[in-house]
């Protein structure tokens, strides 16, 4: 075709082969990674250089105010006159009502020895590296619950801890907690029924999960306070806390339906033609194939939705009930402690924070590793 | 084996209707409704007792009474001198959930693409420094925001007495930020109307320079241009008017302001927690949205001679939205329902005045719970129609 | 001989750590074909790529249609313009129609009138045969059309050097065949062409050159007969029996 020796490429082979070589400098190592990453245009290079700026206006103040020049222990207000920086005075002083609310002091432990209890069931249902795995989730299910109440409100000679006492973040967790333990079944059951094939059973799913998905959750906390009363017969009259949590279940069984519903979705239809064609009915067939395989994939999504959870019940502290948040706040408006907004609402944002967000990545760690579970 | 089953369908067709899987859906369908009615009229003769024992009549007559509390905020004339009503306070307060929605839909918008943006960014820096503040804001209650700007960051703010003067005509205080009142004067409808006429102009200009670049290939540059006539026109019009529009200064007395035009701290709290909360997550919405545009579209246009601009503007974004609006929509439905958090702070929304006041002064929790309810539900609705809309027109394109 | 439309010395490009191209050195003539084929993982893609600039290099010289590919944006904007890519995965605008898909750059890069751009781009999806198919979206075509649409996309640019990469690996094996057709054909307008394929009878009926690559670098060239029916190094003479023997 063509006249090889026209080119000057030319007909070439090579017999040795050129050996790997490192990199120049200017491309590895911290000056390499900083002149990519931080400096890679003039552009860049000026938005680096203004956001040094900016932190350096931000955190070192932040820092100063925080904790250098900040007061730890006091009596009260008074001791942060003269003080530049933060006056978290009254941490250490309410610290117990933060955690127990009114909880008596002596009966603090019943707290403290629920929750490592809690800790300690929950660690073999999380990782796989402790095993018995299945009996733990189980007991944290059906046998834990009654453990926690025994041990909270109190019976078989422990003292009675009447529920209004309770509070600080100890109600917040109780409360996120049990709301988490109803709503999922109930949100699968309303997953199950919006994708029956029977329409009448199919429309009310919907329009109760839709219902309680448009309203937002403080009409519903209202309506639990002003509205179910009036629903209950003569004599019957459940307690603030109860109200509070029939609401928030409805509201989250609503979102959890959605969450088990994305699960179903995403089944391939063969699993309950399959299914079928063993000759199993549907109840058995969603419990045996189709909802351990659905529940898996939508781990992530369940925790999501319980960090979300946990942060509505905060909501419950504007109808009145004491939890973090409302610890948070009237602490504030106790003369003693006038003035330390700042320092309130932040001490319980970081208790929030600590919460959600240890969550949050243990949901996205989850998700990674189903995601590789599933590809292998 | 087949004898087995032959006989086993003839034993179950012949011995029961029972075992027929529609008889029994059917069967099933009517006890759960008949179940439910049968709550339903439980919970009324409960809810009936109750009332008449509290002495509650049911209806919606108390829409018609005066409601005897001021609102701080109003859009339409509500006053309690003229008896105002309960119903008036119900438009009052879904008028205060729309403006705060509006107003925070669109700060959320525009704070979570420039996030969503950053969070791209290849600069290190700037790329964690917005996932650090993303993360701050999803991981705490929304509430708790809701009252750290109320409380500690606008609340802290000097008294009114030692308002922060900004050039002498705005002042920052802790109830809020006084600024001149407008006052329009004869000829001020002139410059409204340029106003209008500015936006015409820009639509004609689009369609104009749109023309042009078909025939000729000339571009042309139409957003600079029409910010200018969005701002010089009316600017034109009002100067050849003679500025029809006063201001009347807030003076600051010993304790107050008089004159002048307050804006409520309320509003700025509730403004900046909802703002702020929402736009980490449009932020994060943006960076999927923006990531879901394989990297190829940006190879392929950018292998054509396409510059980076007009790429982001022709290629990436057109396709980054239809990843992006779905979700973005649902973060405003979100916005609009989180905004009733202003009750805890005292921002006049139609859950705090209607929800709250109202329901505390005439005692009809169900008809007003109800309402409340009803309102939610409809922006519900509206939207998903919306979104019914817009995946089908999306569907229809693709297609 | 006029001077080479693109010419590369001792060119070197890492990836981290990881030397990907090295000491490269290429210089392709004016009309030139030239067929780039390799193991997986040898940097035939990132070669190809660094030609427009799709990567960067870190040593050594490029230079296209006499401008050298540095950091200067202008640059790097005057060479995007006189070289088209084809990618393995067609990259087709999927929210445009085929004709918008044609049309884009000539409108916004060129600044040619839209009828003249649609007229040009007509014309050139009449050369890879589905003028039917303009109004459509790239969603609605096979894979073997979709290929073409890019190849008639980029044409419209009226660019000097195309650059193809593994055009046919991500299609059907029946669909081969109609993008190989339209490539011979561009081949017969004395276009310059830099192909990463392993199609090795496209190789023998249009390439001028081929090259062999591995373990970033260009371990042999020659012209086809001599490279397929004579390799002279251990490498390719191992590669041609692992692809030749399927
Ligand atoms: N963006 C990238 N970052 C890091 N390594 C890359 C990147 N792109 C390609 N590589 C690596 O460079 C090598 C050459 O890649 P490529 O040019 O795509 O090979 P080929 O096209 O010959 O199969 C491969 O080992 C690949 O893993
Ligand atoms: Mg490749």
């Amino acid at each position: 075709m063509s006249d090889i020796a026209n080119h000057p490429g030319g007909s070439f082979y090579r017999t040795e082969n050129i050996p790997q070589s490192p990199p120049p400098v200017s491309t590895v190592g911290v000056l390499g990674w900083m002149r990519q990453n931080l400096f890679s245009s003039p552009f860049n290079t000026a938005l680096t250089l203004l956001t040094l700026y900016l932190l350096y206006l931000v955190v070192p103040p932040l820092f100063q105010w925080a904790f250098i020049d900040s007061l730890l222990e006091g009596e009260s207000n008074k001791d942060c006159r003269g003080i530049a920086g933060a006056c978290w005075v009254l941490v250490p002083k309410r610290f117990g009502q933060y955690i127990y609310g009114f909880y008596p002091e002596p009966e603090r432990w019943r707290v403290n020895l629920t929750f490592i209890l809690f800790c300690l069931n929950l660690l073999p249902v999380l990782s796989d590296r402790v095993p018995g795995r299945t009996f733990a989730a189980l007991f944290l299910v059906f046998g834990f619950p009654v453990v926690a109440f025994v041990l909270l409100h109190g019976a078989f000679g422990l003292e009675v801890v009447p529920t209004h006492k309770w509070g600080g973040l100890t109600l917040t967790l109780v409360f996120a907690s049990v709301a988490i333990l109803f709503s999922l079944p109930i949100g699968i059951l309303l997953a199950l029924g919006r994708r029956s094939e029977m329409p009448v059973i199919r429309t009310i799913c919907i329009a109760f999960i839709e219902l309680w998905r448009a309203v937002p959750l403080i009409t519903v906390l209202f309506m639990a306070s002003f509205v179910l009363p009036l629903f209950t017969p003569e004599g019957v009259n459940a307690n603030e806390l109860l109200r509070a949590l029939i609401g928030f279940i409805m509201f989250a069984s609503a979102y959890m339906a959605e969450v088990v519903r994305g699960g179903l979705q995403a089944l391939p239809k063969g699993q309950t033609e399959a299914a079928q064609a063993l000759g199993l009915n549907y109840w058995k067939s969603m419990q045996l194939i189709i909802l351990p395989q659905a529940l898996k994939i939508v781990i992530p999504g369940i925790v999501n939705t319980f960090i979300a959870l946990f942060k509505d019940t905060a909501l419950v502290s504007i109808i009145g009930l004491f939890d973090l948040l409302l610890v948070a706040r009237s602490a504030v408006t106790d003369p003693k402690w006038l003035g330390l907004e700042h320092e309130s609402y932040i001490f319980a944002a970081v208790i929030y924070f600590v919460f959600c967000f240890s969550m949050s990545r243990y949901s996205l760690w989850l998700e990674r590793k189903l995601d590789t579970g599933h590809r292998t | 084996m087949a004898a087995d089953s032959q006989a086993g369908g003839r034993r179950q067709g012949a011995a029961s209707w029972w075992y027929d899987p529609k008889i029994r859906a059917i069967a099933f369908q009517v006890a759960f409704v008949l179940a439910l009615i049968g709550l339903g009229v439980y919970l009324v003769h409960n809810t009936l007792i109750n009332l008449e024992k509290r002495n509650i009549k049911t209806g919606f007559d108390f829409l018609f009474n005066p409601a005897g509390f001021e609102i701080p905020l109003t859009l339409i004339p509500y006053s309690v001198e003229a008896g105002s009503t309960h119903g008036a306070v119900f438009i009052v307060g879904l008028l205060n959930t729309l403006l705060i929605s509006a107003m925070g839909i669109v700060l959320a918008t525009i704070l979570g693409f420039i996030l969503g943006v950053l969070r791209l960014s290849n600069n290190w820096l700037v790329s964690r420094l917005v996932g650090v503040y993303i993360e701050a804001v999803r991981n705490v209650p929304l509430l708790l925001q809701f009252l750290f700007w109320h409380f500690a960051v606008f609340q802290s703010l000097p008294l009114v007495r030692r308002a922060i003067p900004i050039f002498d005509t705005v002042y920052i205080h802790n109830r809020g930020l006084t600024i001149p009142k407008p006052i329009p004067q004869p000829g001020f409808m002139l410059v409204v109307a340029s106003v209008f006429i500015a936006v015409a102009t820009i639509i004609y200009l689009k369609k104009w320079a749109r023309r042009r670049q078909d025939a000729t290939g000339e571009q042309f540059p139409v957003f600079w241009v029409s910010l200018g006539v969005l701002i010089g026109v009316p600017l034109l019009v009002s100067a050849a008017a003679g500025f029809p529009l006063t201001w009347e200064y807030a003076e600051l007395g010993r304790f107050r302001f008089t004159g002048g035009l307050e804006i409520q701290i309320e509003l700025f709290s509730t403004l900046a927690a909802l703002t702020v909360y929402t736009s980490s997550f449009v932020a994060e919405i943006v960076r999927a949205g923006i990531l879901a545009v394989s990297k190829g579209q940006q190879e392929a246009s950018y292998s054509l001679g396409v510059r980076p601009a007009p790429t982001l503007r022709l290629v990436i974004i057109p396709q980054a939205l239809r990843v992006i609006v779905p979700p973005l929509v649902s973060q405003y439905l979100n916005l609009t329902k989180n905004s009733s958090l202003g009750i805890a702070i005292g921002y006049p929304d139609l859950f705090n005045v209607f929800g709250g006041i109202s329901l505390n002064q005439s005692g009809q929790a169900i008809e007003i719970v109800a309402m409340c309810m009803v309102v939610y539900l409809t922006f519900s609705l509206l939207i998903s129609l919306y979104m019914n809309w817009y995946n089908r027109r999306i569907s229809l394109v693709e297609r | 001989m006029s001077e080479p439309i693109i010419r590369i010395e001792g060119m070197n490009k890492w990836f981290g750590q990881f030397h990907v191209l090295r000491d490269i050195d290429l210089t392709v003539n004016r009309a030139e074909r030239i067929v780039i084929c390799g193991p997986s993982g040898s940097g035939k893609s990132t070669l190809i790529r660094c030609i427009n600039r799709l990567e960067e290099h870190q040593k050594g010289t490029i230079v296209v249609e006499g401008i050298e590919l540095t950091g200067d944006l202008k640059q790097i904007d005057n060479v995007r313009r006189e070289v088209g890519m084809v990618f393995q995965q067609f990259n087709l605008f999927p929210h445009l129609t085929v004709l918008e898909n044609c049309t884009l750059a000539p409108i916004w890069v060129r600044r040619t009138p839209r009828a003249e751009a649609e007229e040009l781009a007509m014309e050139y999806l009449t050369r890879v045969k589905i003028p039917e198919q303009a109004l459509k979206y790239p969603g609605q075509l096979s894979g073997g059309q979709q290929q073409r649409v890019a190849i008639a996309r980029s044409l419209c640019m009226r660019p000097k050097i195309m650059l193809f990469d593994e055009p046919t690996s991500a299609l059907d094996p029946e669909m081969i065949k109609e993008v190989l057709d339209v490539m011979v054909e561009l081949a017969e307008t004395e276009m310059t062409m830099l192909v990463v394929t392993h199609e090795m009878g496209f190789a023998r009926q249009v390439a001028h050159r081929v090259i062999f690559m591995d373990e970033g670098q260009i371990v042999e060239q020659n012209e086809p007969e001599e490279f397929f029916y004579n390799p002279k190094s251990d490498r390719t003479k191992l590669f041609l029996s692992q692809i030749l023997s399927h």
